[in-house]
């Protein structure tokens, strides 16, 4: 689409969507900064809260559980979801390939009650035949959100896959290089930024999951929105406005440095491949 | 379409290749489903696990197979689960259609900003996506309370006398449902807006076209698609929704995630969670074959071109 002006209806609508969207957030990070137990009354300004926060244990045993089960399931699910995305792209038809999408998109938007659920049963009905899992906890967690998590990557990787020239692995294989090589030596460098922002949304969802992790954890393993929800259902709590606000804190310079770099390299690339453009027309 | 040959000669490496996924999702995705079916014929026991097992060996040594219809039966004949799922779709279904009205318009806007100041726009949609959707809803919490900061901005410069009741009502329900589904509707949007030729609608300006007559004759057509797609990924999980409706829903709100949640987690009833949890992955899954057919077709095209 071109430039043009955007019309004030657009303009106002742009910016009522951006208010509604910031609004909460810029009042939790304002409220985490209240002197008062009451977390809508003002009475100063006050860091106590942060102070608190770091002195919780339960909230921090919870950070590490929770970053530990996010590291390991973002790490899995960047494996299988290449190995899906890559798959949906390239082979496109093979027996069952139909089945294998659908179990790709499903997770994606099928309530998480439903999948927390049955993969609770699962689990149940394995250890009652094989004894395997003993428990629930970390593993069992770390299943359920590798699950949930691959299908976003192997969406990520299948549209980038699906953006690129295949020429590049064509002629890779014209000079009598091996599928192998091929995947690791051209295929896997071109969709490492896809990967990168796979395992970036795995993280964030990972970290953020609540009703799945609830069905899969046991008792020695309460993650950090276990925790969370468990305060905040008995109303406001200012250290929970801390904690919110330290995220944003982290979410967003996380974000914003990923997509700088990323816009960086995305306009080398460009430059670059303008270059080779105009070498291969004047020679 | 040479490598597309030597995959079809590396038959061995490519079965294995495909397997790795493939199974994982056959264990963890779809079987499960086939056990929260077998369950859910299963009765409440004083047990661990609490449910009574279908299949027993009597002392002939015969096999003998109870199925109990009661959680069924119950579902069937307690209007309470009609009506909660029935207000489960609908409250789905309005969230869906306020997102599609608030961010139409949106991703309209963004699609057609200049590109340097469009990637800032987008971030700037996408960023609360990624904070947590726990502490965001929790956000709303600390404004729609009875003393929250809208009801104390309200009262402060003289709108109203006495503070509104914004929270644990439908409204309370619908606007957070909004609030938290809306960037999953402005996405799929984007990406559809994104790609139409803006010549296009100078064309149809050039041809008399009002920008009303421009905008349904030649947008919202093509962008039908980015509106299929972002509409199921917001009704979908909707349906479905627990964590709304618990913290901010008013107490006579009926959804059918927090019917299922009590189920499990307060009734310690894992069979009739089970029915419930069937029932409803069989209204959900038309949308959601729908949703998987219309983004293979999608892909394919894509795939052609």
């Amino acid at each position: 689409m071109n430039n043009q002006q955007l019309s004030p209806f657009l303009k106002g609508m742009l910016l009522l969507g951006l208010l509604f969207l910031y609004i909460p957030i810029v009042s939790l990070i304002v409220y985490s900064f209240n002197d008062s137990k009451l977390v809508t009354v003002w009475g100063g300004f006050s860091t106590k809260w942060y102070a608190s926060l770091f002195q919780n244990e339960q909230i921090i045993s919870a950070v590490e559980l929770s970053v530990q089960i996010a590291l390991a399931s973002a790490t899995a699910a960047v494996t299988l979801g290449t190995i899906a995305g890559f798959v949906l792209a390239r082979f496109k038809r093979f027996p069952g390939s139909s089945l294998f999408a659908g179990m790709m998109t499903a997770p994606m938007v099928m309530p998480e009650v439903i999948t927390g659920l049955s993969m609770l049963l699962l689990f149940i009905s394995m250890q009652q035949l094989i004894g395997v899992p003993a428990e629930r906890g970390f593993f069992t967690i770390w299943v359920g959100h590798t699950t949930l998590c691959m299908a976003y990557v192997a969406v990520v990787v299948r549209s980038r896959l699906l953006e690129i020239d295949q020429s590049l692995e064509d002629a890779a294989m014209d000079l009598g290089a091996r599928p192998l090589k091929i995947f690791f030596v051209i295929t896997l460098p071109l969709v490492a930024q896809a990967i990168a922002s796979g395992f970036l949304l795995s993280v964030t969802l990972s970290l953020d999951d609540l009703v799945m992790t609830a069905f899969l954890s046991g008792p020695g393993s309460t993650t950090l929105p276990q925790v969370i929800f468990s305060k905040v259902r008995l109303g406001l709590n200012p250290e929970i406005n801390a904690l919110a606000s330290i995220t944003v804190l982290v979410v967003g310079v996380l974000v914003i440095v990923a997509n700088y770099l990323m816009l960086n390299s995305q306009r080398k690339r460009e430059r670059a491949m303008a270059a080779a453009m105009r070498e291969s027309s004047a020679g | 379409m040479n490598i597309q040959r030597l995959f079809k000669r590396l038959k061995p490496g490519r079965g294995a290749v495909i397997s790795i996924p493939y199974f994982w999702l056959l264990l963890f995705f779809l079987v499960p489903f086939f056990i929260v079916l077998k369950i859910s014929f299963a009765e409440q026991d004083l047990a661990i696990p609490p449910f009574t097992s279908l299949m027993n060996l009597e002392e002939g040594g015969l096999l003998h197979l109870t199925l109990n219809l009661g959680n069924f039966d119950f579902i069937l004949s307690d209007d309470f689960y009609a009506k909660t799922y029935l207000s489960s779709l609908q409250t789905a279904l309005f969230t869906t259609l306020m997102c599609l009205l608030l961010g139409y318009p949106i991703a309209y806007a963004i699609a057609r900003t200049d590109p340097a100041r469009r990637n800032v726009l987008l971030m700037l949609v996408m960023l609360p996506f990624w904070t947590s959707f726990l502490l965001r809803v929790y956000a709303w919490m600390g404004l729609l309370n009875e003393n929250g900061l809208i009801n104390s901005f309200l009262l402060a410069i003289g709108v109203i006398n006495e503070p509104l009741m914004l929270f644990h009502n439908d409204f309370s329900l619908y606007l957070v449902m909004v609030y938290a589904y809306l960037p999953f509707m402005i996405l799929p949007l984007f990406s559809h807006l994104v790609k139409m030729d803006g010549r296009l609608l100078e064309a149809a300006s050039d041809l008399g076209a009002g920008p009303i007559k421009a905008f349904f004759t030649i947008t919202l057509p093509l962008s039908k698609n980015g509106i299929i797609a972002g509409s199921m990924m917001v009704f979908i999980p909707a349906v479905g929704e627990f964590v709304i409706p618990e913290l901010v829903g008013g107490p006579d709100t009926l959804m059918i995630g927090k019917v299922l949640w009590n189920e499990f987690f307060d009734n310690n009833n894992w069979p009739m969670a089970a029915a419930v949890a069937t029932v409803m992955v069989l209204l959900l899954i038309v949308p959601i074959a729908f949703l998987h057919r219309f983004e293979t077709r999608q892909l394919e095209g894509k795939g052609n071109e």
